[in-house]
């Protein structure tokens, strides 16, 4: 198990490298400079010598290969680099929104799980009843629904027609403002987990061992407990994991809308405006929370069926 | 006669009542909107070029000079008086004496002069230098080659002269949010950029990044009587649907609006009366290229006017959220020529230009456009169709804002769709136009006219303001006869306010920004605010 654990940490290792030198090539080539967006909005006239003064204040006048070297040596000692923008150290930008970012994913995570699975396991246990017909009408139109669009319905329904919940906003991190944005960004991965969950479960109860269990006397409480839950487990622990580790790329619309202060809108902003250290921190960040999320969902894998260890 | 009287008195007596039920009232907490992003680059806000900043800065900041938004010109600030010299290039300055940062420290000339030299410090690559660089010897210092600037002299703790490069105005550089003063006595540089401390009325509470800035009344500020609320909260809200729902939800208090919310909100009898509309200091316009071969000849430039309709565009796709343009000044400058008509929308005349200049079977050219629906690409498949009449084919070619400035300030387009800074300053709005300005710098079109040019060189020498304007006037009408660019329109800026919320000013440099010490909010304001 251990061997096995340090295999896949150490996997993500090279994956992470990859990403940083695409992350630095695609940002090299693509058009648009930072100090060409700080008059973009057009609200000032262009200073051709306050461009020239940033570009060697920040370093972008040295050559390509200088560039990446400085870049790839400051990464290996974990140093993100600074911010064109806000001239201060992107790991104090991202440390600021991580926990915000963090809050909603887990939120909306919680939110997909508690609803999505129950839903999913008895809609597989009664198919064709009204409850499988209106769960599965439920997930289709939950994965097919825009999210920025469920987010202004939620909004406009929540906030400004029942005025239960304020409609935007981090306000002092209480629960309020958590769950409009929160249900948002839960209701696709909601949707998916019901999707599997019942599929998974509806598999698992047509198999031979389920019939064995059965034709053994067990009761039907203690089959679907003891053999249908544990085998669709494993289903319901992946769709979890790749959703859970999505989820931060996702939450960017989310963030937007719902003035939500989380990393994938300092993504967003950054991106509009060439501040490639953040853009290249944050996509690390994000990169790397997937990446982590992932191996956690295989260790935890191999803790409930051990035959994937042995492959 | 007893009957007229009395409904004289009883109507005078209603007017007295309003009157005292309209006084400003003290307390409250005002909730503001910065739309233009979801996040504030930093709190040093000498380091920051972006409007999005400027809302904290009116509430924190001061700079020696502020905009009068009703009278539309700058206005001492910090100085009670100033006297001028002879030749126009060397103020006296005398400094309030009650003016008090937030850190307890009087103001002084010493705070000025620091505050000048580190906008220019050849260390910081700061936006304000240019603005700074009017005063002289500040070319030297911006470039590493005096120890000071040599324009800046302290005569006593609240007296200060400062020498300009020539005859300008200084109000316009040195209101700037950019040049904003700091106290001189504060040891870690690096601490502004978190813990701002100014002169303004709102002395800084909190940041949550991504989130808000909450600032908080200034016991000591300097204007008698000023601020009326406790408390603003400048929350970020760069979702224009959000901010509606927000907005109709009474969360709130002010919301700058698109054409489409605008047309929206006219619409509702609730909404339609609490609207503050101002025409702003910016021209849209789709900037010609003289290398590209067409655009050589005016005909062709003037054609191109002619052949689009522009109220058509401005009512269907701007939603009247602007007003037609009939030169590059815009009508909120002083120089703006009010007799001067737009080109008018003539298909035939286009085609009769185009015929002179040897283009009667047209020709295609590109043009660079960001996304941006009031000046970006949605305008220019509008005019797609329009110049199809004239065999002209437009081809719009998409690219991001940040690489629309690249493109424009490289010389390398056929043709950009902009909006541009025009005023509030006429001369350096028409410098744009000046040969000696750099192409990178703002004469994006590489225009070069000897007849402009000696106008505008006769009004930088001139001290009066009215012969001045009238000097740009001309200028600005040789500009339109040229037609470097197809003059599009000016902005309408919208903002909706919420009714409890009184004292927002028509700010035509940028509607959205607004004086917080002038605003109170009366008791119809929910308790939220009160």
């Amino acid at each position: 198990m251990l061997r096995f654990a340090l295999r896949r940490n150490l996997q993500i290792v090279p994956t992470v490298i990859v990403v940083a030198l695409l992350i630095f090539v695609i940002f090299s080539v693509v058009p648009g400079s930072f100090a060409a967006s700080l008059f973009a909005d057009g609200k000032r006239a262009a200073d051709p010598q306050m461009m020239a003064r940033l570009t060697q204040e920040l370093g972008l006048d040295k050559p390509l290969m200088e560039r990446f070297v400085t870049y790839v040596t400051d990464l290996a000692r974990f140093d993100l680099g600074t911010s064109f923008r806000t001239r201060q150290p992107v790991i104090d930008l991202i440390n600021d929104r991580m926990w915000a970012s963090l809050q909603l994913a887990i939120a909306a995570m919680v939110f997909a799980v508690l609803v999505g699975v129950p839903l999913g396991f008895l809609a597989a246990l009664r198919p064709g009843s009204v409850l499988d017909t209106v769960t599965m009408i439920g997930a289709v139109s939950g994965l097919s629904m825009p999210q920025f669009w469920l987010g202004l319905l939620m909004m406009y329904v929540f906030a400004l027609q029942l005025n239960w919940l304020p409609s935007f906003g981090y306000g002092d991190g209480s629960l309020q403002n958590l769950i409009l944005p929160a249900v948002t960004l839960g209701v696709t991965p909601l949707a998916l987990l019901a999707r599997t969950t019942r599929a998974g479960v509806l598999d698992v109860l047509n198999a031979d061992f389920i019939r064995t269990a059965h034709s053994k006397g067990m009761s039907e409480a203690k089959v679907v407990r003891w053999h249908v839950a544990r085998n669709a487990l494993v289903l319901i622990v992946t769709t979890v994991g790749l959703q859970f580790g999505s989820l931060i790329g996702q939450a960017v619309v989310i963030e937007k809308l719902f003035a939500w202060p989380g990393i994938g809108s300092l993504l967003v902003d950054s991106v509009a405006i060439r501040d490639i250290p953040v853009v290249q921190g944050t996509i690390l960040v994000i990169v790397l929370w997937f990446l982590i999320i992932n191996t956690a969902v295989d260790l935890i894998y191999a803790a409930i069926d051990p035959r994937i260890k042995q492959e | 006669m007893l009957k007229r009287l009395s409904l004289a008195a009883m109507l005078s007596l209603g007017v007295a009542s309003a009157a005292l039920a309209e006084g400003e009232r003290y307390g409250g907490t005002l909730v503001f909107t910065a739309p233009y992003g979801s996040s504030f680059a930093t709190l040093d806000i000498q380091a920051s070029p972006n409007t999005q900043e400027e809302f904290i800065t009116q509430a924190i900041h001061r700079a020696l000079y502020s905009w009068d938004s009703i009278d539309n010109k700058p206005v001492l600030e910090l100085a009670t008086s100033a006297d001028v010299s002879d030749d126009g290039t060397t103020y006296t300055y005398h400094l309030r004496q009650n003016a008090v940062f937030h850190n307890g420290k009087p103001l002084t000339a010493d705070d000025i002069i620091y505050s000048y030299k580190r906008i220019a410090s050849p260390k910081n690559a700061f936006p304000g230098a240019s603005f700074v660089a009017n005063i002289k010897g500040a070319e030297d210092f911006i470039a590493g080659k005096a120890e000071d600037i040599s324009g800046l002299k302290k005569i006593d703790d609240h007296t200060l002269e400062i020498t300009f490069t020539g005859p300008i105005n200084p109000g316009f550089p040195l209101m700037q949010n950019t040049t904003a003063i700091y106290p001189s006595n504060i040891e870690d540089e690096s601490t502004f950029a978190k813990n701002p401390v100014g002169l303004g009325p709102f002395v800084f509470r909190e940041h949550v990044p991504g989130s808000q800035v909450v600032v908080e009344k200034f016991d000591k500020y300097y204007e008698e009587g000023k601020p009326y609320l406790d408390r603003v909260n400048i929350v970020l809200m760069a979702e224009d649907a959000a901010r509606d729902v927000a907005f109709r939800n009474k969360e709130i208090d002010v919301s700058v609006l698109g054409p489409t919310q605008y047309q929206a909100y006219q619409g509702e009898d609730a909404l339609k009366d609490h609207l503050l509309e101002v025409a702003e200091v910016y021209t849209r316009n789709i900037g010609f290229n003289p290398a590209f071969e067409p655009f050589k000849d005016k005909r062709v430039r003037q054609a191109i006017n002619h052949a689009i309709n522009a109220p058509l565009i401005i009512e269907r796709l701007v939603k009247n959220k602007a007003y037609p343009a009939s030169g590059w000044l815009p009508i909120s400058s002083p120089a703006f020529d009010k007799d001067k008509a737009p080109y008018d929308y003539n298909p035939e005349k286009a085609k009769a230009l185009l015929a002179e200049a040897g283009y009667a079977d047209g020709f295609e050219f590109e043009v660079t456009a960001s996304p941006n629906e009031s000046w970006g690409v949605p305008i220019v498949e509008a005019i797609l169709p329009m110049l199809k009449k004239v065999n002209i084919t437009v081809k719009p070619k998409p690219v991001e804002s940040s690489a629309l400035g690249d493109a424009v300030t490289s010389n390398n387009f056929q043709a950009f769709i902009w909006s541009n800074l025009s005023g509030p300053d006429p001369l350096n709005a028409m410098r744009c136009y000046y040969s000696k300005t750099q192409q990178s710098a703002c004469n994006y079109t590489s225009y070069s006219n000897p007849e402009f040019d000696k106008l505008y060189e006769a009004a930088q020498q001139e001290r009066d303001p009215a012969k001045q304007n009238d000097l740009l006037r001309q200028a600005n009408n040789i500009v339109q006869d040229d037609a470097p660019v197809w003059f599009f329109n000016y902005n309408k800026a919208v903002m909706a306010y919420q009714p409890w919320v009184h004292g927002l000013v028509p700010n035509a440099n940028e509607l959205a920004v607004q004086p917080y010490e002038e605003i109170w909010i009366d008791d119809t304001a929910p308790a939220s605010r009160k």
